[in-house]
């Protein structure tokens, strides 16, 4: 069912873009970022995500229901995350263990 | 070699194709959770040892685990490169395709198991074997538990995928893909671009936090 | 208006051709097989082995729990019973029942499809459910865990029990599950005959499409958590031991974002079961077709973020804790559309008192009745004094025994005779539905007056004023076991000596009974059309 729709000049360019936003976190991975450090280079990371998915894995050109299997799938993750994360960083006695002796 | 590869019981070869790619997808999402777990762990614990994760991090080999993406990276467009060029009825240049995602897939593991070493060498092991440096805190020997946890499954991940590159590179000599069906190959590319996907999320994890 | 069950007599008995089951008889056929309809029969051969199995083990607590001391067994033996208990019946038994037996055997039927997506998918996922299960037992000759089927750390880390072989068989028959649930979705998306649209699947292929979504997205998390509860045991690892900056709190946030949709995936199947039943012995559609299928998925997806109600009283934050009771009742509004149309399809329709029907009424009552105390369990302050206590054993006993298990024998007493082509004794079977049912009611209605009166879980003895109770409970426990017991042997006899079932015993609209009782090896002669809604009986008025 997939198109021929891309080429591997395309397959080259995303490679391309892959590299030079690698490059881009780590350069940003120097640059003062106080606590966005980690915000910033998972987004980036998402970005490259997106361009794998989108032409290595041919989503652009698939059918609807890839898209929902990946959609569920993501949206699932991410509430185990956030709510597990909520739940450490809402606690009233903060999680730490006795001072190391 | 059979002509056709419809199976009986699928009304036609596009539906069979298209019901072999949304079974892979569902394994991928099944695969994505299992990851999760993790994921779920590492937020939580950077979240309660924030300064702990970030002097682990230090310890760990930045050069090394930036070649490692980039090695990752290529092979995907290789992986890539091999069933576009397959569908062109150009068997030897997938074969070599296939080889170069194989072998840049060593290399990956090679640097891998390079790291590991230097970890082991200074002590660095995980959970309570833990013997390197800032031993006393915990949340620098949680982090390296993860560490060793994540990359370990990934690491297992990526070999499973050089078997899967391995298979499809001795099905493509035997001539078995072409501009009619190509789905193992198509299939095995999905699962090697999501095993890199991973790592492009493990990396600044365990690596960028600064 | 009602009437006596009785399957309508077989028009001449037909000396039926081949069918799936004598086409070939070697044991070689069966062990490699990959008709979707074998599968399916060496499913419900297992999974009734494992219900026998795990009802064993709680026959023995409930015998310890006859008295307040401990006189039967020690306490250890306590805890591995009943932690087995918990892992054969959800893992063994409950998880793989619906969907592996008759999932397997009527979906593809259903939709009109000559088999499932990919058989050969289908053949694994039967031996490494027979894997998971054969480890699970041999951890159990090794004595067994002793740490409650949830395996919490830290405790997990340290039990000398046998912990490794159970949690591998639980790992293989993870991986059986998600087998499972991937080709159903694949089936249904891709193998749905000609005119067989989404808005006329039958319902029980919703409920079965349902859960396959868990199925194939919460158990890798399951996976996860016991990956690591066994690496932690072999190699302290820590990584959720307070004594190495772990938090065994993040252990049961894994842990349960699984099994909270693990119910799901036992109770969404029976209510497919009850889906077909209900509208089938009315003689009348589904009050709300619709309602029924968004309720499904609906439980399905909102099922996922529900689990922290398992954990408030763990050192969760009273945030999540929040959080997670809101959204622990949102889930339950999906269950009362159902209830609420099951109830109004039986309305004004054309009663059968067939032995499916009986045990829906079963179902209705205990399952109702059960997720109203889970209800009232999804509220914090309730649950403070509720939790680990015998309210809790009831609550999810109702639910799981009166609703799973109660729809697991509707669909058996609904599909016995296509399976096998032969009738079982009507009469036999509806007594041993009424014995199961009252069996049940005494077993556990007891359960919440002694939690609720504060008797804690899992232990092997308890004070004197819990007896009188507790004996209430073991004498129904017995019941339940006698009425299984006899239902299998009727339904064995039956399976030789039962009268040909034709291939509409009931009278019904379905692709499924449109072909012969036992099915032919391929199913249809030629790929059927559809072009009537499911449940048409108003408009088919055949009778």
């Amino acid at each position: 069912m997939t198109g021929r729709s891309i080429t591997v000049r395309t397959y080259a360019w995303v490679l391309l873009a892959l590299l030079l936003l690698t490059a881009a976190t780590l350069l940003l991975s120097f640059v003062p970022l106080g606590m966005f450090h980690m915000p910033v280079a998972l987004l980036i990371a998402a970005a490259k995500t997106v361009l794998i998915l989108l032409y290595f894995m041919h989503v652009i050109e698939q059918r609807y229901t890839i898209r929902v299997v990946l959609l569920v799938a993501v949206l699932l993750l991410g509430s185990l995350i956030v709510l597990t994360v909520a739940d450490t960083a809402t606690r009233d006695v903060p999680f730490h263990p006795p001072a190391p002796e | 070699m059979p002509t056709t590869h419809h199976v009986a019981h699928f009304e036609d070869l596009a539906k069979q194709g298209h019901a072999a790619r949304l079974g892979m997808w569902l394994f991928l999402g099944s695969e994505a959770l299992l990851f999760s777990g993790l994921f779920t762990l590492y937020a939580a614990y950077r979240n309660e040892y924030t300064s702990d994760f970030a002097a682990g991090a230090q310890l760990t080999n930045l050069p090394l685990g930036t070649i490692m993406t980039a090695v990752l990276l290529v092979s995907s467009f290789f992986m890539a490169f091999a069933l576009a060029t397959a569908r062109q009825e150009r068997s030897r240049v997938s074969i070599a395709a296939l080889a170069t995602t194989f072998l840049l897939g060593i290399v990956f593991l090679g640097l891998k198991a390079t790291e590991y070493t230097m970890h082991f060498r200074d002590g660095i092991f995980p959970g309570a074997y833990y013997t390197g440096p800032l031993g006393e805190r915990h949340g620098v020997v949680l982090f390296f538990t993860l560490y060793y946890i994540m990359t370990g499954l990934h690491a297992l991940h990526v070999i499973g995928g050089l078997v899967l590159v391995g298979w499809l590179a001795r099905r493509t000599r035997r001539g078995d893909f072409g501009e009619a069906w190509s789905t193992p190959l198509e299939l095995g590319g999905l699962y090697w671009h999501f095993v890199d996907i991973i790592w492009l999320f493990l990396w600044p994890l365990f690596y960028l936090l600064r | 208006m009602t009437t006596t069950a009785s399957p309508r007599p077989p028009a001449p008995a037909h000396v039926e051709t081949k069918n799936y089951l004598n086409a070939e008889t070697t044991f070689r056929s069966w062990a490699t097989t990959t008709d979707h309809k074998r599968i399916g029969v060496l499913f419900l051969a297992g999974v009734t082995l494992s219900a026998m199995l795990g009802g064993t083990f709680a026959l023995l607590l409930r015998l310890e729990l006859l008295t307040p001391e401990a006189d039967v067994m020690t306490a250890m033996t306590y805890n591995r019973l009943f932690t087995l208990h918990g892992v054969v019946m959800v893992w063994l038994f409950m998880i793989p029942a619906i969907p592996g037996a008759f999932g397997n055997f009527m979906v593809p039927l259903m939709i009109g499809a000559r088999d499932v997506a990919f058989p050969r998918l289908n053949l694994a996922s039967f031996y490494f459910y027979l894997s998971g299960a054969l480890l699970v037992i041999a951890g159990a000759i090794a004595g067994g865990a002793d740490t409650g089927w949830t395996f919490y750390p830290p405790y997990s880390a340290q039990t000398p029990t046998a912990l490794v072989p159970v949690l591998a068989g639980v790992f293989v028959l993870g991986i059986s599950s998600t087998m499972t649930g991937l080709n159903f979705i694949v089936t249904i998306h891709t193998l749905r005959t000609a005119g067989m649209t989404w808005w006329r699947l039958p319902l029980f292929v919703w409920a079965i499409y349902a859960t396959s979504i868990i199925l194939v997205l919460a158990t890798p998390v399951l996976g996860l958590s016991l990956l690591l509860v066994a690496i932690d045991h072999a190699f302290a690892l820590g990584v959720f031991n307070p004594a190495h900056g772990g938090d065994p709190i993040l252990y049961q946030h894994l842990f349960w974002f699984y099994s909270h949709p693990a119910v799901y995936i036992m109770i969404l199947p029976a209510m497919g079961v009850i889906s077909e039943v209900v509208p089938a012995f009315s003689r009348k559609n589904v009050f709300s077709y619709r309602g029924i299928v968004i309720a499904s998925v609906g439980i399905a997806l909102v099922g996922f973020l529900t689990w922290g109600h398992h954990m408030f009283t763990s050192g969760m934050s009273a945030f999540d804790s929040g959080a997670f009771g809101v959204l622990s009742m949102f889930v339950a509004i999906f269950s009362a559309i159902k209830v609420f149309t099951w109830v109004g399809t039986l309305y004004r329709g054309r009663i059968t008192l067939s032995t499916p029907l009986l045990y829906f009424f079963g179902f209705l009552f205990l399952f109702a009745f059960g997720g109203m105390t889970g209800v009232a369990l999804a509220s914090t302050s309730l649950d403070v004094h509720w939790h680990d206590t015998y309210f809790i054993v009831a609550h999810f006993h109702f639910i799981m025994v009166g609703g799973t298990m109660m729809g697991f024998m509707a669909g058996l007493h609904f599909w016995f005779p296509k399976m096998f082509g032969r009738l079982y004794s009507q009469r036999l079977s509806a007594v041993v539905a009424l014995l199961a049912i009252s069996g049940f009611i005494l077993t556990f209605t007891p359960q919440f007056l002694l939690g609720n009166a504060g008797m804690p879980r899992r232990y092997h003895t308890y004070p004197a004023e819990y007896q009188p109770l507790n004996i209430i409970s073991t004498i129904g426990s017995w019941a339940i076991g006698a009425g299984l017991l006899i239902g299998l042997l009727y339904l064995l006899v039956a399976l030789w000596r039962g009268k040909p079932a034709g291939s509409n015993p009931w009278n019904l609209l379905g692709l499924e009974w449109s072909i012969s009782s036992p099915p032919p090896p391929h199913n249809f002669e030629e790929p059927p059309k559809v072009w009537q809604e499911p449940y048409d009986y108003w408009r088919a008025r055949n009778d």
